[in-house]
């Protein structure tokens, strides 16, 4: 298979289904309503725990850094993945536990 | 190895499960439940993309993975619950950090994310993309700093103005966007370096004029931000995963940001201008002279026998309170209250704390029971029919003048309605004027006593007294 083929194919296929960048907006669009509706839905009282594991969730980044980190070989492009995994990991481990932490304290009366 | 498919679903599962995590804390009973939900689905998306073929770099990974999860975890067994604002805004700058890091890999290699085109360069999209997350990602990490040093007291708190600042911001801001569009069109590395290193100046410069009083939007907002950051990296990498928990953690965060400013009775735009909250620059020109006027006040025996004697009590803690490390003797007071059958209740304001919902914790921490506190929109209706309403560190918040005075600062910030309870006790150090460098009408009321002194001693002095 030579280079014009593979272009050729890739242009059919692009045609024919929707761009992945406009699902990828779709999918963006509708996690931003469902976001705006769950978090009107927060108790006030809880708004600082909210801080705080929304701060691990954002550390999602990881499977980005997972995919730098990724290869074998090493280069600036893994060392820095690398870097970014080490990051995201200190946000996911200190977000979620000292969510948890706090949420623990919070008992009714009695 | 699984299929894409199965991969793919695997990443709907933990969106899912994130989702439940943020949809658990609308009740304090539910939300331990929730972070559960959250841990496993963040647990699902780390290993699925573990096991992809393209990532090998097992025990570097494990390395990275460990050591950043022991320091977190340190920091989040360690941290005082009175640090958490300047802990979330340097966990932001972390994410700000890693969004830039991951950008600058994916320009440098683009072939082992799988978006290079056929001559192992970007395509325009992914340039965009790139472009939009790392300058998010960038003016998140520094802006985060500033804001944790602020926030630390490693930076003074006062905002820092000098003349031609706006218009220097907006000067960077068009070169980073003109240094951006060039990447975009010409995917070369300089126009890229420049984006980023105005970015990292910009972040700074963005915060510096912002006052300490206003830190409560500037968190929420660099929330919101280090979630767009993620969602424009997972624009980049074409993974819905990141899309999802990077929209929810964006909107969660623009949403916060919107109350604070709400409940501070001021826009978002005249919050990021900057130049309010000074330590004591607006006072002079706010109050101009302020007369002496005569106050009511009154040792904590007295305060004890009003309260001792009171049928309901509602306590309004400002971060005062929290300053003078008074929340356990409060709550030794509450205790005794409770147990002579005193209806107590807390009313907290959406800016009691210097983050949202600060105040909360801090009293959570001090084992005061949920179903006592309340938020200002449940209690305010309940003031007319309040024996004594106690203030403790609290001033602007409780200040009648939002409600009276047009001509006041503050005119239109919703406020708790201490003034309209049959007594009102201000525990105070002194009559110094709040974050807004206003002098507050509820101090010289007939109905209100002062009560001088530190806020901790206060508390135990008037335990003690009610013995």
């Amino acid at each position: 298979m030579n280079v014009d083929v593979v272009q050729d194919a890739a242009q059919a296929a692009q045609d024919s289904t929707a761009d992945p960048i406009v699902l990828s907006i779709t999918v963006f669009v509708l996690a931003i309503i469902v976001g705006y509706h769950v978090v009107w839905n927060v108790t006030p009282a809880l708004h600082t725990p909210l801080m705080s594991v929304t701060n691990a969730i954002s550390s999602i980044i990881i499977v980005g850094a997972l995919l730098a980190a990724g290869p074998v070989e090493m280069n600036l492009a893994t060392v820095l993945g690398l870097v970014a995994v080490g990051l995201a990991s200190v946000n996911i481990f200190g977000g979620f536990m000292v969510t948890q932490r706090m949420l623990a304290m919070f008992k009714k009366r009695g | 190895m699984l299929s894409a498919n199965m991969v793919e679903l695997a990443y709907l599962v933990a969106s899912v499960l994130i989702i439940f995590a943020l949809k658990g804390l609308a009740s304090p009973a539910s939300a331990r439940r929730g972070n559960t939900f959250g841990m496993l689905g963040m647990g699902i998306a780390a290993l699925v993309t573990l096991q992809l073929d393209a990532v090998q770099n097992y025990a570097w990974i494990v390395a990275a993975i460990g050591v950043g999860g022991l320091i977190g975890g340190v920091v989040a067994r360690k941290v005082p619950m009175t640090h958490m604002p300047q802990t979330v805004a340097f966990m932001h700058s972390l994410v700000g950090l890693a969004a830039v890091l991951i950008a600058v890999s994916a320009c440098y290699d683009p072939v082992a994310y799988g978006i290079a085109n056929a001559e192992g360069g970007l395509y325009l999209a992914s340039r965009i993309e790139l472009f939009l997350g790392t300058f998010i990602g960038a003016i998140t990490f520094t802006a985060s700093l500033i804001a944790f040093g602020k926030l630390q007291g490693l930076l003074s708190g006062r905002p820092l103005q000098f003349s031609g600042q706006h218009m220097l911001n907006l000067l960077l801001g068009v070169v980073m966007i003109g240094a951006g569009v060039a990447f975009c069109v010409t995917g070369a590395w300089l126009p890229f370096l420049i984006m980023l290193a105005v970015a990292l100046v910009l972040g700074v410069l963005l915060i510096v004029p912002i006052g300490g009083a206003d830190m409560p939007v500037i968190v929420s907002m660099l929330n919101s931000y280090s979630g767009w950051a993620a969602a424009g990296i997972g624009f980049t990498l074409g993974n819905n995963m990141l899309i999802i928990a990077g929209a929810l953690v964006g909107s969660s965060g623009a949403i916060l940001s919107y109350i604070m400013c709400k409940a501070m009775n001021r826009s978002l735009f005249n919050v990021l201008l900057g130049g309010f909250g000074g330590d004591s620059a607006t006072a002079s020109s706010a109050g101009g002279v302020v007369e002496e006027r005569p106050v009511k006040s009154g040792a904590a025996e007295d305060a004890a026998f009003m309260i001792g004697n009171a049928r309901s009590v509602v306590i309004i803690p400002g971060y005062g309170l929290a300053v003078a490390r008074a929340q356990h003797a409060l709550k030794e007071m509450v205790d005794v209250l409770l147990a002579k059958g005193v209806d107590v209740k807390f009313a907290i304001h959406p800016v009691a704390g210097r983050m949202p919902g600060h105040m909360n914790v801090l009293l959570a921490e001090a084992d005061v029971p949920y179903d006592i506190v309340f938020e200002m929109d449940e209690i305010n209706s309940e003031f007319a029919d309040t024996d004594v309403a106690l203030v403790i560190g609290a001033n602007d918040v409780v200040n009648p003048a939002a409600k009276t005075d047009p001509a006041s600062p503050i005119y239109g910030m919703p406020i708790l309605e201490a003034s309209k309870a049959h007594h009102v006790i201000v525990v105070k150090r002194s009559l110094a004027a709040g974050y807004a460098g206003l002098d507050n009408d509820l101090f010289y009321m007939d109905q209100t006593m002062m009560l001088f002194a530190d806020a901790k001693k206060a508390c135990e002095a008037i335990v003690q007294a009610l013995d």
